[in-house]
């Protein structure tokens, strides 16, 4: 009987103090805390690095309006305005968020009168949570057709070049992403001993200083590089201001496109032969969600 | 002996039970929120909203996921989770608080009636204590809880650049919808 009292006591003491503690913090009753899948966004402030495609897609519905600006090198020195008088090159593009996964772009760039276009899927969306990938892959494919008549050709073809880029990357904080980018471009006409296909790989990072601005490097290196071609890096910085991002940064790379700043960059760093360079970005909301 | 035991197992049964009763909660709540500001007009939703409501004591609590806020605009939500709210280090936003006139609602008889609500409200990792009006309204074992409050962006340590002044109001005005039922 003893034993009978105390197990009541038990009983009855117990449940008395748990419905106590659940007092405290009842939204444990309904499993508030399930861990989901989320996705990590928001890598980069754009959906480019400084040259290169970025993780970072566009949302669906969004039209994103680009100017790219380049002026002339810096080593001009105070006659030349530190490159501020040009001969500055520039490319206008507009990008367009199809859905959550795929993006595509058209742009004009005045170096070579050159028109490029190009698609943009994300296969890979880095996540967290159960049954999530730790990298985001973007795949990229792009052609470029250049108009200008100074150029010896002979065929039309000979004006296209196409390039395939895989973009591996990660945010491995909220202020840190780096990103790897195999990187293949065919040129249809090379001179004469030259490889058809330029292979390069890149890396291209950011990192915050504070919520609106960042440090990006964007750097490319040429494998089968041709004689008097540099690797084009890019260094700057990125500043949100709400719907615009302005990405000022430094640059040896004078072409705006993935052909042009692989297999055309001409000036070198190390020579103080940069030019000062800005993109700015203005994100368009065409399509606006449905639910709301 | 037996009788005894099945008398207890009774008692505990009812009281777990009555207990039951007494408690409602959603997982599917809603709360809005909105900014009037000379150039722009932002609006967000929440549908999916922790809410629990202790009847007993009008304990209740409401936990809300950041990033379950959708805009219209793309870009404002990514600004929101960002350069705002910053919803990595934030993740949630939580009130615990309490209903100070409990004893006037009636849980057991349909009816709508007006509820003060005082508590602490956390969002962007600081706690005020706000108070508050809000309706409870009674259909069968059903309740809908509503209220509508404005918080100040200030309060909570989130900075409006100067650049977006006219874009984004300090004064945001919360709507909260739950209709909880009861948890069993």
């Amino acid at each position: 009987m003893n034993h009978k009292a105390i197990f009541l006591l038990l009983v009855v003491i117990l449940p008395v103090t748990y419905v106590n503690a659940q007092d405290e913090d009842l939204l444990k009753l309904i499993g508030n805390d399930s861990v989901k899948k989320e996705y990590v966004d928001a890598s980069f402030k754009s959906s480019r690095v400084i040259m290169s495609h970025s993780i970072e897609m566009l949302r669906p519905g969004v039209l994103d309006f680009r100017i790219l600006h380049r002026f002339g090198t810096v080593s001009g020195g105070i006659y030349e305005f530190f490159g501020l008088d040009g001969p500055a090159t520039v490319r206008l593009g507009l990008d367009y968020g199809l859905t959550n996964n795929i993006s595509f772009g058209i742009g004009r760039s005045a170096y070579k009168k050159e028109l490029d276009g190009f698609l943009k899927y994300r296969l890979l969306h880095q996540a967290t949570g159960p049954k999530s990938s730790p990298v985001s892959i973007v795949g990229v494919a792009g052609m470029t057709y250049a108009a200008d008549t100074i150029t010896k050709r002979y065929h039309t073809s000979d004006r296209f070049a196409f390039y395939w880029q895989a973009l591996i990357g990660r945010k491995f904080s909220e202020t840190f992403t780096l990103q790897l980018m195999p990187n293949v471009l065919h040129k249809n006409i090379v001179s004469q001993g030259q490889d058809n296909d330029i292979l390069a790989g890149g890396i291209g990072g950011r990192l915050k200083l504070t919520k609106r601005i960042s440090v990006n490097v964007d750097y490319y290196y040429v494998i089968n590089q041709v004689d008097g071609i540099r690797n084009p890096l890019s260094v700057g910085f990125d500043i949100e201001t709400g719907g615009h991002v302005f990405q000022l940064h430094f640059t040896n790379a004078k072409g705006i496109n993935e052909r042009a700043f692989l297999a055309e960059t001409i000036d070198d760093w190390s020579a103080g032969d940069i030019q000062f360079g800005f993109n700015i970005s203005r994100a368009f909301q065409l399509k606006k969600k449905k639910s709301l | 002996m037996l009788k005894k035991h099945s008398l207890f197992c009774l008692l505990v049964f009812t009281s777990l039970f009555l207990q039951a009763q007494d408690k409602y909660y959603t997982k599917t709540g809603k709360i809005e929120f909105s900014s009037k500001a000379p150039m722009e007009d932002i609006e967000a939703k929440n549908k999916t909203v922790a809410a629990i409501l202790d009847t007993q004591t009008g304990a209740v609590q409401f936990s809300v996921l950041m990033k379950g806020f959708e805009f219209p605009k793309a870009l404002m939500q990514e600004h929101f989770n960002e350069n705002y709210i910053e919803s990595d280090k934030f993740p949630r936003g939580e009130f615990k608080g309490r209903i100070t006139n409990n004893q006037n609602v009636d849980y057991t008889k349909d009816g709508t009636y007006p509820a003060e609500i005082n508590g602490k409200l956390t969002i962007h990792g600081v706690t005020k204590d706000i108070k508050t009006t809000g309706t409870i309204k009674v259909t069968g074992s059903k309740i809908d809880a509503t209220s509508v409050f404005t918080v100040l962006l200030s309060d909570y340590n989130i900075k409006i650049p100067s650049l977006v002044k006219d874009k984004l109001s300090n004064n945001i005005k919360v709507t909260v919808d739950c209709k909880l039922e009861p948890l069993k």
